[in-house]
């Protein structure tokens, strides 16, 4: 809930009034941040401001990785981090991210 | 005395670049939304780039908070479990032995009510009581109102209870030094897996109650393999905040984060 009220105060902010339409974010698929909840919470949260009835559009970017000892990349579908050749000292390289990209005003 | 300072109207990244791109979410508009459709079907519409962190704003107070910390000698240990894990426990006995040794003062999280606040203030600490009503963690605001009321000594250590949750609390930096996950043996010993995210965001793991061990069916080393699978470089001690055992290497590597 304090996800979205914090998507929803940056918008108002950056609305200055303006009726929000649209607003897009990246929620990569190794948050623990739900696609479906946040959906939830976002109507909930908008109620009442310029972003009211907006529609959410959720980015997910899936999760993935490179592996530090063999340097391979590949797909994380969990944060257990285990290169195909057995090594564990992995990097996430998406899969993370939580980010407000861009809105529809006026 | 000085308390932490922050500006949260600061501009962060993102802030201060307003591009006009209309049509870049063309086609996305308004999907399965007629009102919203509606509207963005309207001439003047416009579309702004944020491009910023959701979290922008806690990550800046925590900032705030990191920095003036470090400037007074003091840190701050986020300690995070579920409920009945015994924190407020290990808080207590951990507030006894270091008495005489180095001040301590306590962050009480907790959804309701003055309990373990009561409990830490017997065990003779100062401590703050943060009530976060239906929220399920705490956040660097809090923590920034907590340390301005808690007045923390230089030096001391401030321990952080935060609310009883091994989800939400993880992706909340409050500006601590370390992050610090307590389970203990009468929980699963696969719980690293069901809450891989809490695990990868920890600097150490504290297996508590292992005076019970030899009643329930807990592998220790089976728990920290599992914890090491998401977090590779942690730290894992056991110990028991009821008879005292291992408490030792928990207070050396409470040393170590200064």
């Amino acid at each position: 809930m304090s996800i979205t009220q914090s998507i929803v105060d940056a918008v108002c902010e950056r609305a200055a009034g303006r009726p929000v339409h649209t607003v897009r974010v990246r929620v990569g698929e190794l948050t623990a941040v739900v696609a479906d909840s946040l959906r939830f919470c976002f109507d909930l949260t908008t109620e009442g401001t310029v972003a009211a009835g907006a529609v959410l559009d959720i980015e997910q970017p899936p999760g993935a990785g490179r592996c530090r000892a063999c340097s391979q990349d590949f797909t994380l579908t969990d944060l257990v981090l285990l290169c195909p050749c057995g090594s564990a000292d992995v990097e996430i390289t998406s899969g993370r991210e939580l980010e407000i990209v861009s809105m529809r005003v006026g | 005395m000085a308390v932490p300072h922050v500006h949260p109207h600061d501009d962060g990244p993102g802030h201060g670049h307003e591009h006009s791109r209309d049509g870049l979410l063309g086609p996305r508009v308004g999907r399965g939304h007629p009102a919203a459709a509606v509207r963005a079907a309207a001439p003047g519409g416009e579309t702004v780039t944020l491009e910023q962190r959701v979290l922008a704003k806690n990550e800046e107070l925590a900032a705030g908070n990191r920095a003036w910390l470090a400037g007074q000698g003091i840190v701050a240990v986020n300690m995070m479990s579920s409920p009945g894990a015994g924190k407020t426990t290990l808080l207590e006995r951990t507030i006894r032995d270091f008495t005489g040794r180095r001040p301590v003062a306590v962050v009480e999280g907790d959804q309701e009510t003055m309990l373990d606040a009561e409990r830490i203030r017997r065990a003779g600490s100062t401590v703050v009581q943060v009530n976060t009503g239906a929220g399920c963690h705490l956040d660097a605001e809090m923590m920034r109102d907590a340390l301005t009321t808690l007045a923390p000594v230089p030096g001391s250590l401030v321990l952080v209870e935060n609310v009883g949750n091994l989800v939400c609390p993880a992706m909340f930096d409050l500006g601590e030094r370390s992050r610090v996950v307590i389970i203990s043996v009468t929980e699963g010993t696969d719980k690293p897996l069901k809450y891989p995210y809490m695990f990868a965001a920890a600097d150490l793991v504290i297996i508590n109650k292992v005076d019970l061990l030899p009643y329930v069916d807990f592998e220790v080393a089976r728990c920290e393999e599992h914890a090491r699978s998401v977090n590779p470089g942690l730290r894992v001690l056991a110990v028991s905040a009821t008879t005292g055992e291992g408490m030792r290497d928990w207070y050396d590597w409470v040393a170590e984060q200064y």
